[in-house]
């Protein structure tokens, strides 16, 4: 069992949650990812994660509720405890293996869609631990469902605001302020990280290629065990069928068949937004 | 003379009946029955039985204590070699092993081993016999590696010599393969699985889910942090194969380990758990092994009409007699000589046929069995909602990746001699992370081959 020890509420529907995993903590690197059980009953779910301090033992996951099992661990409070929560999972981001020195001289550009902010954070915290400091654009539908805004100011270069409404920072997309910054703003990257909802990143990635920036996404594929046993997380990268939960969660943004990975996130989709009511799906629920 | 007396038979759930419902198949013998089956055995002087049980249960000593009405002295008999009586006694392909070898096979029909087997640890269970034999410490901790068959295996008989065993399993739940893969109706999981599990861990053996070793922790941190004398890994093969054709990766096209995961340790037939599982109208099933009547019989169970696409034929099928003659019995329909080219999809991308080719055999390959040959032109679509790829697992490769000096073969098995040493020093496997996927008993075979050999490996490191 593993302790909830800090429950924090970060926007409407979106919470921040310290687990007591020392096991999980001590390994722990930016890019990975936890699976989480909640009750007896319950799905085994992935999440990403945000943040891990191996002296406290302890490893931040932010939630937003969205379904059945998102609103299960959102309604647990401090003191409370988690049935399971296995990790680290899948494999530390790319830049863990790359010399320092060379990091330092490449201009990266991390673009985090809504609740993609909470795995972009640790990413951004560890290249700024070692010197190095990447810009960000957050995007969010609008100001009230932004998050982790002041803590990114505090490890990255130049942060970027763009939401849906305008409500707060600029009107429009990611991919808008992406080329605004390129274009216009004389801004150069060498490498570009986006993490946030499938079909951000599908946009992301075909907003950079005519550039010829290298661009890394993280994908939140359907999964059960998550080391690699049930094939249900299997993408189309470069023609060749890789599972996320080893081979990812990150991927060359450019060479995912993205239209697959949409359709094959949606097989159980029905399932999720039924709330109680349970039945085997069948062929009318799809 | 006893051998003139048949082989009781043994009682199941009508096939129609049991097609709807996850409950046990087979009902299994009760005292009478057993005593009478019991009394048909020859108590050979050199009973060949034994030679052929992967882990050398005394065949005619538990037999005999059957007979004169002792079971829980019988109990005590097959405790002295395996743990998962009641497990064994169900799924081991007795047939091949102790009833291949039995003498009264040659000419009538073989002693039922595997239900007297399965009639003792039931027995046992149901009167709460204690059959825990604890030893007192010896002061030296061995880490296990997966608590499937093997780790479980070779935790027994090493708390049995005073070890301080640990068990991590990667899952939240122990049991392996036998919680995983293998469905209710064959083996249930709460009676049979976990009340076995729970005898390991009276012994002394302490078990942690939710560590994935090469993840979580790594060999060499067990060893190096947490002064784990010796590992023994156990961690199964755990890997689908997928075929490679075109549309594998459409909606409704799923490895049998995802579908039998689902079904299983995550319970998706039972309506009261969160998990989803889809089985559309149609479902073919695309293999021949045991895995491929779990997942077929349990598709059919969860209402849908089931197909078997095999690319040989009956006679060569992997699968045990007794499962195919359970799902034939259940009116799942076979397509031998069968194998798919192509899944196809509709516009949406979702699974609407599986487009199949005819196959003749050919001459024998290396294995022995003769190789299928695609007959040209002879194309054909089933219609089909789900396929389920059932064509085998190979082992993880999350420990071997991460653990330096451990070597592995051309198929990802680690190497392990006949005592599971490996090529490094103080690291033993065994079961199918070295064979490749086998079965329940000779991963707990191997196990105790393992068992025996740490135990020597640590006593001369202690004279030296």
């Amino acid at each position: 069992m593993f302790e909830i020890v800090k429950k924090e509420l970060l926007a409407s529907n979106i919470y921040l949650m310290d687990i007591m995993a020392p096991r999980v903590a001590r390994t722990a690197f930016p890019g990975q990812f936890v699976i989480v059980r909640v009750h007896e009953k319950g799905e085994r779910i992935p999440l990403t994660i945000c943040d891990y301090n191996h002296c406290k033992g302890t490893v931040t996951i932010v939630i937003q509720v969205v379904g059945v099992s998102s609103r299960l661990i959102a309604n647990l409070n401090e003191g409370d405890l988690l049935l399971d929560f296995v990790g680290p999972l899948g494999q530390p981001s790319e830049f863990g293996h790359e010399p320092i020195e060379l990091l330092k001289k490449k201009k990266i550009l991390f673009i985090a869609g809504g609740l993609g902010t909470a795995p972009v954070y640790p990413q951004v915290a560890w290249l700024s631990s070692v010197g190095v400091k990447a810009d960000v654009i957050i995007g969010a539908k609008n100001k009230e469902l932004l998050i982790l805004e002041d803590e990114m100011r505090v490890v990255a270069g130049n942060v970027y605001i763009t939401t849906d409404d305008g409500s707060y920072g600029n009107k429009g997309l990611v991919t808008d302020m992406l080329k605004d910054l390129i274009n216009n703003q004389g801004k150069h990257y060498d490498e570009v990280v986006a993490i946030g909802p499938m079909i951000m990143m599908k946009f992301v990635a075909l907003t950079t290629k005519p550039y010829g920036i290298k661009t890394i996404v993280s994908l939140n594929t359907l999964m059960v065990d998550g080391t690699g046993m049930c094939g249900a997380c299997r993408v189309t990268v470069g023609g060749k069928t890789r599972f996320t939960c080893v081979d990812g969660p990150e991927f060359d943004g450019h060479l995912i068949d993205f239209d697959e990975a949409l359709r094959r996130q949606s097989m159980y989709r029905n399932h999720e937004y039924e709330s109680n009511c349970k039945c085997f799906v069948r062929l009318s629920d799809k | 003379m006893a051998n003139k007396i048949p082989r009781v038979a043994v009682r199941e759930q009508d096939p129609k009946e049991r097609a709807t419902n996850f409950e046990e198949v087979c009902f299994g013998y009760n005292a009478d029955e057993a005593m009478l089956e019991a009394s048909r055995c020859l108590q050979c002087k050199n009973p060949k039985c034994v030679a052929d049980c992967p882990v050398y249960i005394k065949i005619p000593q538990f037999i005999q204590a059957v007979l004169d009405g002792k079971f829980a002295d019988a109990a005590h008999i097959i405790t002295e070699d395996s743990s998962l009586p009641a497990v064994c006694g169900r799924v081991c392909p007795q047939e091949t092993q102790c009833e291949g070898a039995c003498i009264l096979g040659i000419k009538n029909e073989p002693v039922a081993i595997g239900k007297l087997e399965r009639f003792v640890a039931d027995w046992s269970r149901e009167n709460n016999i204690n059959l825990a034999q604890k030893k007192a410490p010896n002061g030296h901790k061995v880490a296990i590696v997966g608590c499937g068959p093997a780790g479980l295996a070779c935790a027994t008989d090493l708390a049995k010599m005073g070890y301080e065993v640990k068990i991590f399993e990667a899952l939240h739940k122990p049991g392996g393969v036998l919680e995983y893969g293998i469905p209710e109706f064959r083996l249930p999981k709460e009676r049979v699985v976990k009340h076995e599990i729970e005898n390991v861990k009276k012994l002394g053996v302490d078990i942690e889910t939710d560590v994935v070793v090469g993840r979580t922790v790594t060999i060499d941190m067990l060893m190096d942090e947490e002064s784990y004398k010796a590992i023994f890994i156990g961690s199964g093969a755990g890997l689908p194969k997928f075929m490679g054709i075109p549309g594998e990766n459409l909606n409704g096209v799923v490895s049998a380990n995802e579908f039998l995961t689902r079904a299983n340790i995550m319970k998706a037939y039972d309506p009261d758990y969160d998990t989803p599982i889809y089985v559309g109208r149609r479902v073919v099933v695309v293999g021949g092994g045991n895995v491929a009547m779990d997942a077929a019989r349990t598709a059919l169970r969860l209402g849908a009409k089931v197909s078997v696409a095999y690319r040989r034929t009956e006679k060569e099928l992997p699968a045990r007699v007794e499962e195919v003659h359970h799902a034939k019995e259940e009116d799942i329909d076979f397509q031998f000589l069968t194998n798919p080219v192509e899944v196809l999809g509709d516009d949406k991308g979702w699974v609407r046929g599986l487009r199949c080719i005819r196959m003749k055999l050919g001459e024998p390959d290396a294995s022995g069995r003769c190789s299928p040959i695609e007959i040209k032109g002879s194309e054909f679509d089933i219609e089909t909602d789900v396929v389920i790829m059932s064509l085998g697992t190979s082992p993880n490769p999350l420990i071997s990746s991460t653990t330096q000096g451990l070597d592995t073969n051309k198929w990802g098995c680690i190497i392990a001699d006949d005592n599971g040493q490996t090529t490094r020093e103080g690291i033993f496997a065994g079961g199918d992370a070295v064979t490749g996927a086998a079965t329940v008993i000779l991963a707990m075979g191997a196990g105790r081959k393992a068992a025996k050999a740490i135990d020597e490996w640590i006593q001369s490191k202690k004279q030296s």
